[in-house]
């Protein structure tokens, strides 16, 4: 029988279990909006295409499902830019579908006509332009299968609007072939060889394990590498969540703001294990003083990371996980309690820490937060000072609870991408903890959650500026601050309550204290606007083009 | 004395005129932000760099000088894509500088790295990545000069942040030299000389205008050309403001949603003389029946407009301002005859309506802010059902007072346009009107708003929809509504926690006095019309239709 | 209809980038298109083979003249002009075969470039028509790889493509 191609569409989506689109509709998708009318994928309207995009990113962050977007041609395919761009940094499997006008208006300017082929070239793993309505399904098909597989990442769908609507026979393609994708799972043995004899032969190894842990679902086989063997471990920030927090081994984040004595053990280290991680300059600072008496192994799915920043000894491409399980036996139970120690010595020596003076320090809240939830919450985090302090002081205890962007850094994300989070785990406890600057980007979503009637519950760390850029003016350009100042603020508490969301300002541990439980406890949604020290610097801090072992601090004793 | 590539960049700035830029601060940007710290040029920080963009964008648009908005790399770029992308469809001049990773970290997906050059390649008239503090000034000067001559549009400046913050001893660049631009202004003679002869000899003429006669500031040479040979005037969108709506010539828009009358007048023309304009499918409708009996001039900067969508019989590549000029000194005053008597009569017969029914209707509140602000406010519109109202119910009666998103159709544009507007134009009433999707938006921009003391007055058209989609699957899709209700927050409410007055208007006869206490106050207002939920935009053309096949 | 485009531009970085982009996203088609320096480093030429009627055409110069890098088209197709193109051909050659196959060279004066224990690898210069038939001649042997430079193209006589727009000498 035959149907309209935008029906085709929607049978596709849900052949790949597609359970819940994020979107906004528009004249030149509305023939794929008719079709969904009918079906029972869920679709959520949010207020900005920006939104959905965050939002299906966050769903698939938080699920490790493709999550799925869409959105109208022009402005509404435009709007979704930042959010592809950040999944695609992060390496987040999404399936992207934007309408197009018509075939023959394509290359004319047309009302509401972009080339978002063309745009997207540089952020999307592959991206399709539909010319024939028959080869719908075999796109759909090959789409899921390019973001979800090998290292995840974007994958963009362009459906002009005569397409849509043209008949086509149904059949969901079983196979597709792709001559110029061949992701490579199993790590080679020789390497994997090399690299149980390199790890034997090493005395104070360090495992470095980036998002890739997460992406691969090797969370337990990372733990038991580090168990085994007696290496201390630091994640990244990508990586977070996927090692508990609260394990004697952990060492918290390495890089720029990482524990010191996360950085100083990567410099004292003999071996550097990365797994599923891409020494992002973030990482690694100055690279000449980067874990300079080390070996370096690293495993990653992506051939082309291997080798891009850094000299590697031994190369292992392969999934992380395959890989981990064709090693882990490869290697007895080793001690190495000199090396422990040294560790033991330096955490104790170069603490994480703050002064608990000054008013409500930010550093404090997300320590409340932590200690409120047992660390059992999913936490999705904006961009900045705010991020820093969850990814210091909120220890992860399950991977995937962390929702934050890493790579594209995108002040924004955080409440779209906690809504998303929260429709893909009804019942789990979702956390947003957001910055002033970031919330006001896609503040608009508060609607969303609204009408989504979504428990989440937003801690804004309010420090009336952007405590980011006003740090690194004040380290970088002597104090002289320009333009990170909001001279004005809306009154979130009242905004909140605009969108029927329960609003509530704190400015002392005190009132944190007698606040929090409440409101975490409460069936609905709520916003918190924590009023906090605005100086507060987040520290440690490795200056720039300087080695990682050079950080400097703020606050202490 | 060596300067700092940052430094260069103010002083280019400066030498170029900018008064303003709106911008957000980041890592990358950082060596530029400093040195805006001790200059002399206002910046605007918005909430989202889509604002900035848009702002800057509606600056232009209003004053007629270059935009220039300003973001740090990766998502500070991206979130101006939309921004860039509608003022490129819209040909508004537009410099957009983005901070860049240091250029050895280029490539390597560094933290806040995003090829934003690639990216804009499809959606800038040009764009550069600045790889060396010593070709600085030079690119910025280029980049205004393509930025503001012939089809002006918007320019994209990368600068790596190890740029800015380079030293070098500076030299001037010199005048721009590009072999590759060279505009053409000045139109041919001999074309000029067949299109005067083909308009003295034509019985029934159209002229279409468009943004290209805003653009090239033509408005009084098409006012007197249409006069000389009393063709009356159909606009476009962009267009509307280039001709006085109250003028008796005037037809007001065709097009998709477009008067009747300039319909009608399109369809049986003997010559449409088509001005600044690019024959968009909005207008035309279907195209092999547009203007079927009729010659076509064409008269435009773009060369590659010409021929691309319509066959042209007299194709003249130039200046609007400068073509009109030369063809009315080769044309000589006609009288009025049957034309212009059909016309009138088409306006008396199919004039605009609605149907007053004692509930609030859109079009009636469009009317009432036409009255309290006597048609003399900047208006900026949103995308939807509210912006071809006002298109169709607010007479504009001077250049670059229609401030709105016409190729691309950006929701969310009119706020922070309307923004830029008001930096441009202090001391005028500036509207924005807007529908209750659109606002949504850039509601950020609020903040924006009210922190700079911009007294901007915000018209909520609020359906309850997103409206035209809504309208459209009304039409064309049995009525299934599908994602297209809106549950809204409560936009009063919305207004006082932005620290700006919110009203709401629910009823016909408190439209007009709440207008009056909001032009009153100093401040943003923000007005929630509560109007008749399932009102459409009529007339129409449904999509793919000729013009005269109209609903409605 | 096939036209080939002498387009001479800026010696820039991405100007390959902004060429191609131009042609995908308007729906032009490519034919074939070959990149290289010209006589003045600064410049590149592009020699473009485009598919399309004269509306077609007419577009595709209109729009790439808009690119700030692009100096300078010229529709070769319209006037007396060479072209080029040079192909290499790895094809099947049992010794036995060898003899035959050196005879087609010396008919389409290709050069054989390398030799296999079972293949040739030939190279051969000519316009578009004798490329094809030299190919086609090849083909009964089994083509084991083909590869083709694209089509660069000149005016004849003492009209040239130049920057500055004089083209008669």
């Amino acid at each position: 029988m035959e149907i309209t191609a935008a029906e085709a569409l929607v049978r596709c989506l849900e052949q790949e279990n597609v359970e819940i689109i994020f979107g906004i509709p528009g004249g030149a998708i509305v023939p794929v909006y008719d079709a969904l009318y009918h079906s029972k994928i869920k679709h959520v309207l949010v207020r900005h295409e920006q939104g959905a995009a965050h939002a299906a990113d966050g769903y698939a962050r938080a699920t490790g499902r493709v999550g799925v977007c869409m959105a109208t041609s022009g402005p509404g395919a435009t709007n979704l830019v930042t959010g592809i761009a950040n999944a695609y940094m992060d390496s987040v499997p999404l399936v992207i579908i934007t309408g197009q006008v018509n075939t023959s208006q394509v290359g004319t300017d047309a009302f509401q006509e972009v080339d978002i082929t063309g745009i997207t070239m540089p952020i999307t793993k592959h991206n399709f332009l539909v010319k024939d309505p028959k080869k719908l399904p075999e796109i759909v098909k090959k789409a899921f299968y390019i973001a979800s597989t090998g290292r995840p990442g974007p994958v963009l769908i362009d459906l002009p609007r005569d397409v849509a609507s043209s008949p086509i026979e149904f059949q969901y393609p079983k196979e597709i072939v792709l001559r110029g994708y061949k992701p490579t799972y199993r790590g080679h043995p020789t390497k994997i060889n090399e690299a149980a004899k390199v790890i034997r032969e090493s005395r104070r190894p360090v495992i470095y394990a980036g998002g890739g842990i997460i992406n691969s679902g090797a969370s337990a086989e990372l733990r038991q590498l580090a168990e085994t063997i007696s290496a201390p471990v630091t994640n990244t920030f990508m990586g977070l969540s996927s090692f508990p927090g609260d394990h004697p081994l952990f060492l918290g984040m390495l890089g720029l703001h990482g524990t010191r004595y996360a950085n100083l053990a990567v410099t004292e280290c003999d071996l550097l294990i990365a797994l599923g991680a891409r020494f992002d300059d973030r990482v690694t600072g100055n690279l000449a003083t980067f874990a300079p008496q080390a070996k370096i192994i690293h495993i990653d799915i992506d051939p082309a990371e291997i080798g891009k920043n850094v000299r590697i000894h031994v190369p292992i491409v392969g999934d992380v996980k395959k890989v981990l399980q064709a090693l882990l036996p490869l290697l007895e139970k080793t001690d190495r309690s000199p090396w422990l120690k040294r560790i033991e010595e330096l955490r104790n020596l170069y603490p994480l820490r703050y002064e608990r003076k000054n008013g409500l320090k930010p550093q404090f809240i997300v320590e409340q937060l932590y200690q409120l939830t047992g660390g059992d919450a999913v936490v999705a985090t904006d961009v900045g000072q705010h991020q820093m302090w969850v990814a210091q002081y909120y220890r992860f205890k399950r991977p995937r609870s962390l929702i934050s962007s890493g790579g594209l850094g995108t002040m924004g994300f955080g409440l779209p991408a906690a809504v998303g989070a929260q429709l893909g785990l009804p019942g789990q406890p979702v956390i947003l903890v957001t910055g002033d600057g970031s919330f006001q980007m896609t503040i608009q979503e508060l609607a969303t959650v609204m009408e989504q009637g979504l428990p989440l519950k937003i801690f804004i760390l309010n420090n009336q500026q952007l405590g980011m850029v006003r740090q690194l003016q004040e380290v970088y350009c002597a104090g002289r601050y320009m333009a990170v100042d909001f001279k004005f603020h809306p009154d979130f508490s009242v905004l909140a309550r605009a969108y029927g969301i329960s609003g509530y300002t704190v400015s002392s541990e005190k009132e944190v204290a007698e606040l929090f439980p409440e409101v975490l406890a409460s069936p609905g949604p709520a916003l918190v606007n924590c009023l906090v020290y605005p100086e507060e610097n987040v520290s440690p801090m490795v200056p720039a083009g300087r080695g990682i072992h050079e950080a400097i601090e703020w606050g202490g004793d | 004395m060596p300067k700092s590539g940052a430094q260069i960049f103010v002083e280019s700035l400066i030498e170029q005129g900018v008064d303003t830029i709106f911008g957000y601060p980041g890592g990358a940007v950082l060596p530029i932000y400093d040195a805006l710290y001790d200059a002399k040029i206002r910046h605007i920080l918005t909430r989202h760099e889509q604002g900035a963009a848009h702002a800057a964008d509606g600056y232009a648009r209003a004053s007629g000088r270059p935009g220039v908005c300003l973001a740090t790399s990766g998502p500070g770029a991206t979130n101006l894509v939309t921004g860039i992308t509608n003022a490129y469809m819209d040909s508004v001049p537009l410099v957009a500088f983005t901070g860049q990773v240091v250029t050895s970290q280029l490539g390597k997906d560094s933290f806040q790295e995003a090829d934003i050059t690639g990216i804009t390649l499809p959606v800038t008239k040009h764009n550069y990545l600045v790889k060396d503090v010593r070709d600085l000034a030079r690119i910025i000067r280029e980049a205004f000069y393509i930025a503001t001559t012939g089809r002006p549009g918007p320019v994209l400046v990368d600068i790596p942040r190890d740029v800015s913050a380079g030293l070098t001893e500076y030299e001037d660049p010199g005048p721009v030299n590009l072999p590759g631009y060279k505009p053409v202004m000045d139109p041919s003679p001999a074309r000029v000389e067949e299109a005067a002869r083909v308009i003295l000899a034509a019985e029934r003429p159209v002229i279409y205008a468009g943004g290209g006669v805003v653009n090239s500031g033509a408005h009084d040479e098409l006012r007197r050309f249409a006069e000389l040979i009393l063709a009356p005037v159909a606009t476009t969108l962009m267009g509307l403001s280039g001709f006085p709506g109250d003028h008796p010539l005037s037809l007001g828009m065709l097009g998709m949603h477009g008067s009747k009358y300039a319909n009608y007048a399109v369809c049986e023309c003997d010559l449409l003389i088509a001005v600044g304009v690019r024959f968009d499918d909005r207008v035309t409708g279907k195209l092999d029946s547009f203007a079927k009996n009729a010659k076509v001039i064409h008269i435009d900067i773009d060369p590659a407009e010409i021929g691309k969508n319509v066959r042209v019989d007299i194709p003249i590549v130039g200046d609007v301002k400068r073509s009109l000029t030369a063809l009315c000194e080769r044309l000589k005053a006609k009288l009025p005859g049957a034309w212009q008597e059909k016309i009138q009569m088409w306006k008396k017969e199919y004039p605009l309506t609605f149907e007053e029914n004692g509930r609030l209707k859109p079009q009636q509140v469009i009317r009432e802010i036409y009255k309290a602000t006597k048609g003399e406010a900047r208006i900026a519109t949103d995308v939807g059902q509210h912006q071809m109202w006002t298109a169709q119910y607010y007479t504009f009666t001077r250049p670059r007072s229609f401030i709105s998103s016409g190729g691309l159709g950006t929701m969310g544009f009119g706020l922070p346009a309307a923004i830029g507007v008001q930096v441009a134009c202090p001391d005028e009433v500036v509207f924005s009107i807007s529908g209750d999707g659109s606002i949504q938006m850039n509601i950020q921009e609020m903040a924006t708003a009210v922190n700079y003391d911009l007294p901007v007055k915000i018209a909520v058209m609020d359906n309850g929809y997103l409206g035209m989609v809504r309208q459209w699957q009304e039409l064309f899709y049995n009525r299934r509504y599908s994602y297209t209700e809106l549950r809204n927050p409560d936009f009063v409410k919305l207004a006082e926690a932005y620290g700006a007055v919110g009203m709401r208007v629910a009823r016909p006869e408190e439209v007009a006095p709440a207008l009056k206490e909001a032009l009153a106050v100093p401040r943003p207002v923000m007005i929630d019309f509560v109007i008749e939920r399932e009102e459409n935009v009529l007339p129409m053309v449904p999509p793919g239709e000729s013009l005269d096949k109209m609903l409605g | 209809m096939r036209h080939t485009l002498a387009v001479l531009v800026e010696n820039n970085p991405g100007v390959l980038a902004r060429v191609a982009g131009l042609f995908s996203r308007r729906g032009f088609n490519i034919d074939s298109l070959a990149v290289g320096r010209t006589e003045n480093p600064a410049v590149s030429r592009m020699t473009i083979v485009v598919e399309g009627d004269d509306r077609t055409l007419e577009q595709v110069t209109k729009q790439l003249h808009k690119l700030i890098d692009v100096i300078k088209i010229q529709d070769v197709t319209v006037d007396e002009y060479v072209d080029r193109e040079l192909v290499l051909i790895k094809v099947n050659a049992e010794p036995s075969q060898r003899g035959e196959i050196v005879q087609i060279a010396d008919i389409f004066r290709a050069r054989i470039v390398d030799l296999g224990r079972r293949t040739l690898t030939l190279e051969c210069t000519g316009n578009e028509g004798k490329i094809r038939a030299f190919e086609e001649s090849l083909r009964p042997y089994g083509i084991k790889e083909l590869v083709r430079t694209g089509k660069i193209a000149m005016l004849r006589g003492s009209r040239y493509t130049g920057v500055n727009g004089k083209e008669d000498e």
